[in-house]
């Protein structure tokens, strides 16, 4: 429905509706959201660095956490990188059957990575009230948990979503960013499990 | 040539009537009660941030009152000393987070960005809703917290282990610390808004080098907001962890720090005060543009100092603990910055004294209270270069000297440019102009009363007077300092009764205003007053800094638009070339659902270590139900996509 | 200064006063900055001033906005360069002499100074002169005496929330934090009674936190050592010994201690010589016979929120209690 002016236009009707990374707003919001949840672990981090420096024994009379169950979600974050930029990839070709896919898969992944997440708890070695070091472990670990588990939920209802007829390109966008958010949780569990982990076992305080 | 060739029902064609009718149909904000909660627009959001955030200003300034009356005579008994604590502890913490924060950044970026980069509405908007219902929920819980006699009593920075588990005693503390967790959501999700309104949704021709000087500040506090609130949400919920599980960060005896404590905090609340300061001088630099007729002077350099300022901000914190035995050699990097940061400040004072030498000053309310503003800031950031100083900062640290100090550079920097956007604004808000006179009389009662309030503030702290102490002996050579002080309470509550009374006056009996009464350059001058939901009845191209001193005799209109949705244009971030087109949400009762869900999980959690996760429950259904898209809309859509080709 | 010069202002707990050399090299500062800044308030007001006042059209229009033209915006950029060089320079100027400043204060002469401990309580001072033979540690409350002229090294620390040591005529104040000990020199060089007041909200009676220094000549404060580490005085009279049994047999001991006694809790401020100080409940009221009976009977209602809770005497009792306190020198 063109309008007839009688001054220079800017038309722009044909512009792309769906498009991917930087084109989409949401793209944005979603790097927003990883700089200001980033910025609250850089903090954490910092934070837990800051009370060892003020510690003579690090962790204070107990072993580190056990080195297992951590590892091993190490290792399932860092393989649930493969079907997530696999589905990302073809979400931005439009591919419905490949996303549907690759979102059940890291849906699994995710379930996978909370359950071993439950079984990591119960090995911390410490608990939270009994002095600082407990309380930084699993704090570092409880920010952890809340974006592991917000993070999973979005994924499920994204795949859930996937199933019904409501699909259209602005979904497909949304794979796409999902999957980016995917990767901030699993690109922070580095350095946090590094901290959680190895920290106490490399600083002999 | 000024082109503001704007429409008015007077000067529309047929074809143009078409359209706004039909853009108004598309864009209109929901009736009725239950509408009312459904509300996505920019201009209805930002002005329940405005008339919310001007609320709890007068009810900090109430405070204040009471406060005055209790220290105008040694030993008095108006208030005890419990009562006092809390009120001044309520005073700060509502003035930072519910006044300073919400207003000068959320109340006026939410409102006026989006008309002035040229787009119909913010980005995110149902995100939008539901920040400021969290807001003014988080507000409403402190206060009634405060009316239950459990006000934060602890000052409004709450060091522990004052206000920790073991002297914190009751909840005052914690609905203190929750407090934070409500408006930091809120401000953080502001910040996102505005960021991608800004990189993204600015009209054709607004490059990088165009944008508004408003716009600019408003952008940097945006992303000082992203990585500054992290360091208050950590030591908020370090402080809360402590009080309710059991946690022991600030626990000397095992390992915990107090210090720790005062660093997250001190990184968030020293960017905090930039927080305030920036869209103070974001509003100066557009009045004195309007009121000195021409270009503002070095917009280069000015922007490079609103970003200078930006980043030098976050290496300052330490100079709030200066009395803690830092070791020397990071009080003098500490005392270096906060001297430097000084720099961009002046130059921003230099190119604006320059821009009104050069230019034809208009002598209107806004303008006076820009140049009031000069003479208190000034004086402020002056005083702060004896807290930069370690030495002299150990003499004056929390005495009233400090006191002077923060209220000349909080109230000279954001209040005196915040009633100057009121009187500048309000005719563009409204569609009518405030009354001159009016504004003159409460100007010279503000400007008057506030130095006769807090000048002498100075005076007596220099004479010995801590901070934060609910009376004082006689003997001390402070009484008389400290009764002028309260006498000059009388003068400021005049004044602001005077300019609501102009508010309540102009909203019936104002002069019509029309789209653009200063002769302004900028955009949101070139739409009605008020601006109608979908903003322009064309969206607008741009030509130069300021859009309609600059506009080209017949700049070209955007055109191609879907009129039957909510349909916007994206542009790049750097050149504002044409990009894509995207829908916008329509309003929805999930923001307000949402807002509600989180605000029992917030709450609960002060009672019970449960709360945040069985609270987590509504809060997921409900922002599912937000997320979740509707089959028409999603039909629509689909049959009319336009897929990027990669 | 002129703030001194204003009746009613005694010239105590002010930094504007200084004793000694910490808060001189302070007030040395501090007028450095203040001039600097004085001028810079005065200048650029001018220049605002100037630049609003030589408007030149009519007041009831609007002009069009003007275009720039190139001289004048050349000329303009080299006044703004010029106005920044110089806050550039004289920011540097208060930047060194911020920095000279701490060094001299950090330099400050430590040789043979003076040990004394501060331990800040809710809200009181625990004032402590350590001593390596057991018979001559002090412990006293509120009041601190130095003798004039000889460095003092301070220690200090909390008792629980964090305080703030200030005597402003001495020097710069110093926050006592849990977990920290804080370790500063001061030195005073006038003799007198000097003012100071917890700087740092501390709870309900932060305002009625304060102590003071009481600088005195070298045998002063020799002679008022020695008899402060001297047990106390035993009762002589009848009345004395039943205000003893009064102390014992009530809450008094629960709190505080009176050595050569056995009244030995550290809850609160030590009494031993209590009548040799002459102010109580730290700074609040002179050391009277009327406010010690006032204080002991409900201390609440002069300082509301304190640790100390009403005790219930009858007069004859109060009396006696009186009489033994006053022995205390």
């Amino acid at each position: 429905m063109a309008e007839r002016l009688d001054r220079p236009v800017l038309d722009v009707s044909s512009l792309p509706t769906v498009h991917f990374g930087t084109h989409s707003l949401t793209w944005w919001g979603i790097m927003g959201m990883m700089a200001i949840e980033g910025t609250v672990f850089v903090l954490m981090i910092a934070s837990y660095f800051y009370l060892h420096s003020r510690s003579v024994e690090w962790p204070p009379h107990r072993n580190p956490p056990d080195l297992m169950w951590g590892t091993v979600n190490l290792a399932l974050f860092l393989i649930s990188a493969i079907p997530s930029e696999w589905y990302r990839r073809r979400a931005r070709k439009g591919d419905l059957k490949a996303v549907q896919i690759g979102l059940v898969l890291v849906s699994l992944f995710g379930l996978a990575i909370l359950g071993v997440r439950y079984l990591e708890l119960l090995h911390l070695n410490t608990d939270w009230s009994i002095d600082a070091y407990g309380s930084a472990v699993w704090t570092l670990m409880g920010l952890h948990i809340l974006h592991l588990v917000t993070d999973l939920v979005d994924t499920i209802v994204l795949t859930v979503l996937f199933f019904t007829s409501l699909v259209e390109g602005k979904r497909f966008m949304d794979a796409e960013e999902n999957a980016a958010y995917w990767y901030f949780v699993v690109g922070f569990w580095i350095p946090i499990y590094l901290v959680i982990y190895w920290a106490p076992r490399w600083l002999h305080a | 040539m000024i082109t503001t060739k704007v429409a008015t029902e007077t000067q529309l064609t047929e074809e143009e009537l078409r359209k706004a009718l039909q853009l108004e149909r598309i864009w209109q904000e929901p009736r009725g009660f239950v509408g009312w909660f459904k509300a996505v627009h920019h201009t209805t959001i930002g002005m329940r941030y405005v008339v919310t955030a001007f609320i709890f200003f007068l009810l900090a300034g109430l405070l204040a009152g009471a406060m005055r009356l209790q220290l105008a005579f040694p030993e008095a008994h108006f208030l005890s000393n419990d009562k006092y604590n809390q009120f001044f502890t309520m005073h700060g913490s509502t003035m930072m987070f519910l006044f300073a924060v919400p207003m000068m950044f959320e109340a006026l970026s939410v409102y006026l960005v989006p008309l002035m980069v040229g787009t119909r509405n913010i980005a995110f908007p149902r995100l939008n809703a539901y920040s400021y219902y969290l807001y003014v929920f988080g507000g409403i819980m402190f206060y009634v917290a405060f009316l239950c006699n459990t006000g934060a009593d602890r000052g409004w920075f709450a060091y522990v282990p004052l206000s920790g588990p073991d002297y914190g005693v009751g909840k005052r503390a914690d609905f203190w610390a929750q407090l934070i967790t409500f408006t930091e959501v809120s401000a953080l999700a502001v910040a996102v808004e505005i960021i991608v309104t800004v990189f993204r949704l600015r009209a054709p021709g607004m490059s990088l080098n165009r944008i508004p000087i408003f716009v600019w500040g408003q952008v940097i506090v945006a992303f000082m907001v992203i990585f500054a609130l992290p360091g208050v949400v950590l030591s908020s919920t370090m402080l809360l962890l402590d009080r309710t599980c059991g946690t022991q960060f600030f626990n000397p005896s095992v390992g915990g720090d107090v210090l720790l404590y005062q660093h997250l905090f001190w990184w968030f609340g020293h960017p905090e005060v930039y927080l305030i300061f920036i869209p103070g001088t974001a509003v100066v630099s557009t009045i004195v543009t309007t009121f000195s007729r021409r270009h503002i002077f070095g917009y280069l350099v000015l922007v490079l100092s609103l970003v200078s300022t930006g980043f030098i901000a976050f290496g300052l914190w330490v100079h709030h603990m200066f009395a803690t035995g830092i070791p020397q050699i990071a009080e003098s990097y500490f005392t270096g910055a906060s001297m430097m940061i000084a720099i961009p400040t002046g130059v921003q004072i230099f190119c604006w004294i320059a821009t009104m030498a050069t230019g034809k000053v208009v002598l209107r309310t806004p303008m006076w209270w820009a140049i009031g503003f000069f003479f208190v800031f000034v004086m402020g950031g002056l005083t702060g270069m004896f807290l930069a100083s370690v030495p002299t900062d150990l003499q004056v640290h929390d005495t009233y000297f400090v006191v002077a100090h923060f209220h000349y550079v909080l109230i000279g920097g954001a209040v005196f440019p915040l009633f100057g956007a009121i009187f500048y604004w309000f005719p563009k808000v409204t569609g009518r102009m405030l009354s001159e006179p009016l504004g003159q009389l409460s100007f010279w009662l503000f400007f008057i009363g506030f130095n006769v309030t807090f000048f002498p503030m100075h005076l007596v702290g220099l004479r010995g007077m801590p901070r934060r102490v609910y009376t004082y002996e006689p003997g001390m050579g402070w009484t008389l300092l400290n009764q002028i002080e309260s006498s000059g309470y009388i003068l400021l509550f005049l004044s602001v009764s005077i300019l609501l009374w102009n508010v309540y006056r102009s909203l019936r009996r104002g002069r019509i205003a029309g789209p653009n009464p200063w002769h302004a350059g900028t955009l949101e001058w070139a739409t009605t007053s008020p601006p109608p939901h979908y903003n322009f009845l064309h969206l607008p191209t741009v030509n130069g800094r300021e859009a309609l001193w600059d506009a080209a005799p017949n700049q070209p209109v955007v055109v191609g638009l879907s009129e039957d949705s909510r349909q916007i244009l994206t542009t790049r971030s750097l050149d504002a070339e044409p990009d894509g087109r995207e829908e916008l949400p329509s309003p929805s009762i999930w923001p307000f659902l949402a807002a509600l869900a989180t605000t029992a999980a917030f709450i609960g959690s002060i009672f019970t270590p449960w709360g945040i996760t069985i609270g987590s429950v509504p809060v997921a259904i409900t922002m599912i139900g937000w997320f979740w898209p509707k089959k028409q809309a999603a039909d629509r859509r689909r049959a009319r996509e336009i897929w990027q080709n990669d | 200064m002129m703030i001194l010069a204003v009746p009613g202002f005694p010239g105590n707990q002010t930094s504007l006063n200084p004793v000694g050399p910490g808060a001189s090299h302070i007030e040395f500062e501090f007028s450095l900055i203040f001039w600097i800044t004085c001028a810079v308030y005065c200048i650029v007001l001018l220049g605002l001033v100037i630049a609003v006042a030589r408007r030149r059209h009519s007041l009831e229009t609007i002009p069009e906005p003007l275009a720039t033209n190139e001289p004048t915006e050349r000329l303009t950029r080299r006044s703004v360069t010029a106005a920044v060089a110089v806050t550039v320079v004289l920011l540097f100027i208060m930047l060194i002499g911020s920095f000279q400043t701490g060094r001299a204060l950090g330099d400050m002469n430590q040789e043979d100074a003076l040990p004394i401990e501060i331990y800040g309580h809710q809200w009181w001072w625990e004032v402590r002169y350590p001593n390596n033979e057991a018979y001559k540690i002090v412990e006293t409350a509120n009041e601190i005496h130095v003798p004039v002229g000889v460095p003092i090294r301070f220690s200090g620390t909390s008792r629980d929330v964090i305080h703030s040591f200030w005597a402003p005529n001495v020097s710069g104040k110093r926050d006592l934090l849990p977990g920290y000990k804080a370790e500063f020199v001061w030195q005073v060089d006038q003799p007198g009674r000097w003012r100071g007041q917890c700087a740092e909200y501390c709870g309900l009676q932060h305002a009625h936190m304060s102590f003071e220094i009481v600088a005195e000549t070298k045998e002063q404060f020799a002679e008022w050592l020695s008899n402060q580490a001297k047990s106390s005085v035993q009762p002589s009279t009848p009345q004395a010994t039943r205000g003893q049994q009064v102390f014992m047999t009530h809450a008094c001991v629960l709190c505080h201690s009176i050595r050569g006694t056995s009244a030995g809790s550290r809850n609160g401020p030590d009494l031993t010589h209590l009548a040799s100080r002459a102010t109580i409940a730290a700074g609040t009221l002179p050391d009277t016979v009327g406010n010690l009976g006032g204080w002991i009977l409900n201390a609440q209602s002069i300082k509301p929120g304190c640790r100390m809770p009403p005790n219930q005497l009858s007069g004859s009792e109060l009396q006696d209690l009186l009489a033994y306190l006053e022995t205390l020198k």
